[in-house]
């Protein structure tokens, strides 16, 4: 019954791809009438001008590209110009250090915070101010104060992603069943202890929620960031790709995009559902 | 822009000043070029020309001995003794290797578009690496990324639109921090593109209410498409819509008729034609043949730090700039410039821009040699030119000191220096007299000049 459900889910998936693949292709086939021009001015022209060439590519260009992509993902021809390995890879470093610098900062801070009520009210407007600041308004402030393009990248990752964790981590902190802590105070069990071995275990579950929420807020983040500063990563390939108007390439790196921000979930999800208890 | 002159040819005057051989008549000058050696081809030989003018003006101290010795004994025997006596080849490779760079690894910044030509074609064709410097080409975002980036120290130095180091060292739209430029980049080079739809608009009366769109405001194309408007009796503040729009996003924004039409930098204008999006009304060269485009632009801090590298990174753009200046050399930048790593673009678009035959986007092709062209001298009346303009436009407020500020950004006399050390000729004068659609403007009546104008912000 289970396995019945996932093969048809399977095929419904199947179904809807052939569906989409198939209705993106015959809306980018040529359609567009050409006027007639002579063949010295066609030869300066591009094909969507002389051909009627749809300006969207099919997904037989896309494909075709990707593969040529696939094909040699590392390679560098200079500064501006890497493979999309080499980009995935900036970018993923780039969120890696950001994300793991706030997660050092706002998983430590959160249990204090959630350990003593007073710090949790008198912060919560300073974070729930700061919360809902989109990144790329933290950009030209960053690239102002730090004045280094790939720190100001990194900090703004950290900044963006640091929020969810603070708050679940509190939340999850000041939500700890009370009889637990009453059980452990009657017990003797000395602060710190009572940290580590009753409240961290409890709240795990809130906290890698909150990290999950972040880590896809981040990856959201760095396509953006890098969009702005330029250089490497896969935001920076889209940009470069936006300015040569191939729109078959600015598809693939949405694909790519897609497919790491997808793993990275995966892998926090993993990581929760180890650590979640039946209660 | 004579580009190479030789020291052995009589009716040519050594010193600054007026070149006597320019007022004779075409017969003697015929005859004076025929008495001349081989033009002059490689680098070394320029390099030795420059020697060699030394070492003629050494020995020959009055200039009508040195021509009267030229014509009696002719330069090819002329230049065999002085050989004799002079070690002229050591005396040029000493010369070549000036002072060694502070830094060779350098970062310069630049925006995607053919006005970088000489920045960019100088790192893939070696022009950096001949002057013995390792200089990284860095893709940049938009304008306001490579002023922060260039501010910041990311960058030894950057491509910039003309008006932006005036504007940075002025401290609009940013901290005042000191810029100067020893080299333009492009004259001309840029165009009005409209919609296709507009066909029939080519009328600027026509255009109240249109939306265009400009790279930046601190740009050259801001000031054109400002002045060309207002010639045609539109105030460019009220009667249309000016809005700063990366250049990438034009094709697209206009595809998707969010503006009408855009002054904007090429490869754009004629991306906008080969994508069939949009046709050439005119180009910037009918507005103001001549005009600058972008500079090359270093912060004061980089050129009192590291002169050398300076020096050097200059000599480099002079001479990428000297051999994008020649119509032969078009279609192989054109090929080099077009990879991903740098422009990033299809080669036929880049053939058109720099070779001037093109595509107009109306069905026919159209030829102009001159639309875009490459002349480094940085004219100190260009930047008084943009300042007339950022006052007119009230970018400026108050009183401003034109000449000051264009000398102190626009480093015509150390370029002047640099340029006769590597055998060009520089003009002998930072100013000019030029004309925009047909309006002279004199550079010594800044003042005036920005009072003519009818249509103008009222400060």
């Amino acid at each position: 019954m289970n396995s019945s459900l996932r093969l048809r889910a399977g095929l419904v998936s199947v179904a809807l791809l052939a569906a989409f693949l198939g209705i993106w292709h015959l809306a980018t086939r040529s359609t567009a009438p050409v006027a007639a021009m002579n063949p010295e001015y066609a030869k300066l022209m591009g094909l969507t001008a002389t051909q009627g060439k749809s300006a969207m590519p099919g997904p037989l260009d896309v494909g075709a590209k990707l593969w040529e992509h696939l094909k040699r993902p590392f390679y560098d021809n200079g500064p501006n110009d890497k493979g999309l390995g080499i980009q995935l890879a900036y970018s993923i470093a780039r969120v890696g250090t950001g994300y793991l610098l706030a997660v050092l900062v706002a998983i430590p801070l959160g249990f204090l915070i959630g350990m003593s009520p007073l710090l949790s009210k008198a912060l919560d407007p300073f974070i729930q101010v700061l919360k809902p600041i989109s990144p790329l308004a933290w950009m030209p402030l960053a690239l102002y104060t730090i004045k280094d393009s790939s720190v100001s990248a990194i900090f703004v990752i950290f900044i963006c992603s640091i929020w969810p964790m603070l708050l679940n981590t509190v939340f999850g902190v000041a939500s700890v069943r009370k009889e637990w802590i009453n059980v452990a105070r009657t017990l003797e069990v000395g602060t710190i202890r009572r940290a580590f071995t009753v409240i961290l275990p409890a709240a795990a579950p809130t906290i890698l929620t909150g990290m999950r929420i972040s880590i896809g807020i981040a990856w959201l983040v760095i396509v953006a960031a890098e969009m702005l500063v330029g250089g490497t990563g896969i935001g920076y390939f889209v940009w470069n790709e936006w300015n040569n108007l191939s729109i078959t390439n600015v598809i693939i790196a949405i694909l790519l995009i897609g497919i790491v921000g997808m793993l990275l979930d995966q892998i926090l999800a993993r990581f929760t559902r180890m650590v979640t208890f039946p209660e | 822009m004579s580009t190479f002159d030789n020291p052995f040819d009589p009716d040519r005057n050594l010193r600054a000043g007026c070149v006597c051989g320019q007022h004779q008549s075409a017969t003697e000058h015929e005859q004076a070029t025929a008495l001349a050696c081989e033009p002059v081809a490689s680098e070394e030989q320029r390099y030795e020309g420059v020697v060699a003018s030394a070492v003629m003006r050494a020995m020959f101290p009055q200039d009508v001995a040195r021509r009267a010795f030229l014509k009696s004994v002719g330069a090819s025997t002329a230049l065999a003794a002085l050989s004799q006596f002079f070690p002229l080849k050591t005396a040029t490779e000493v010369f070549a290797q000036t002072g060694v760079p502070e830094k060779k690894d350098l970062k310069v910044g630049f925006i995607p578009i053919t006005c970088a030509t000489p920045i960019i074609m100088a790192a893939p064709m070696g022009f950096y690496a001949k002057h013995g410097l390792n200089v990284e080409v860095v893709k940049t975002a938009g304008w306001a990324v490579i002023r922060d980036k260039t501010i910041n120290k990311e960058y030894d130095a950057a491509h910039m639109l003309a008006p932006m180091p005036i504007a940075i060292s002025l401290g609009l739209g940013a901290n005042a921090i000191p810029f100067a430029v020893p080299a333009i980049e492009n004259i001309n080079g840029q165009g009005i593109v409209l919609a296709s739809k507009h066909k029939d608009k080519r009328d600027p009366k026509d255009w109240k209410g249109l939306k265009f769109a400009i790279p930046f405001d601190y740009s050259m194309h801001n000031y054109l498409l400002r002045y060309y408007l207002a010639e045609h009796g539109l105030d460019p503040d009220t009667d249309v819509q000016l809005r700063s729009v990366p250049p990438p996003e034009m094709v697209a924004n206009l595809r998707a008729d969010n503006i009408d039409g855009f002054l904007a930098p090429d490869n754009i204008c004629q991306r906008a034609i080969y994508d069939g999006v949009g046709f050439m009304h005119l180009l910037s060269k009918e507005i103001w043949d001549g005009h600058p485009c972008c500079s090359f632009a270093a912060s004061r801090e980089f050129i009192t730090t590291a002169p050398n590298s300076f020096a050097a990174l200059t000599r480099a753009i002079v001479d990428a700039t000297a051999y994008a200046s020649k119509a032969e050399n078009r279609k192989q930048i054109a090929e080099a410039i077009a990879p991903a790593n740098y422009i990033n673009a299809p080669v036929t678009v880049l053939e058109q821009v720099l070779t001037g035959t093109y595509a107009d986007g109306l069905g026919g092709v159209r030829t102009d040699a001159k639309r875009v062209d490459f002349d480094p001298f940085p004219w100190q009346s260009f930047a008084v030119w943009m300042l007339t303009q950022m006052k007119r436009w009230g970018q400026i407020k108050g009183d401003v000191d034109y000449k000051a500020v264009a000398e102190q950004v626009y480093l015509a006399t150390d370029t002047k220096k640099l340029m006769t050390e590597m055998g060009l000729s520089p003009p002998a004068s930072a100013y000019k007299s030029f004309a925009v659609m047909g309006k002279t403007f004199d550079p010594a009546k800044p003042e005036d000049y920005v009072a003519s104008f009818k249509i103008r912000k009222q400060s």
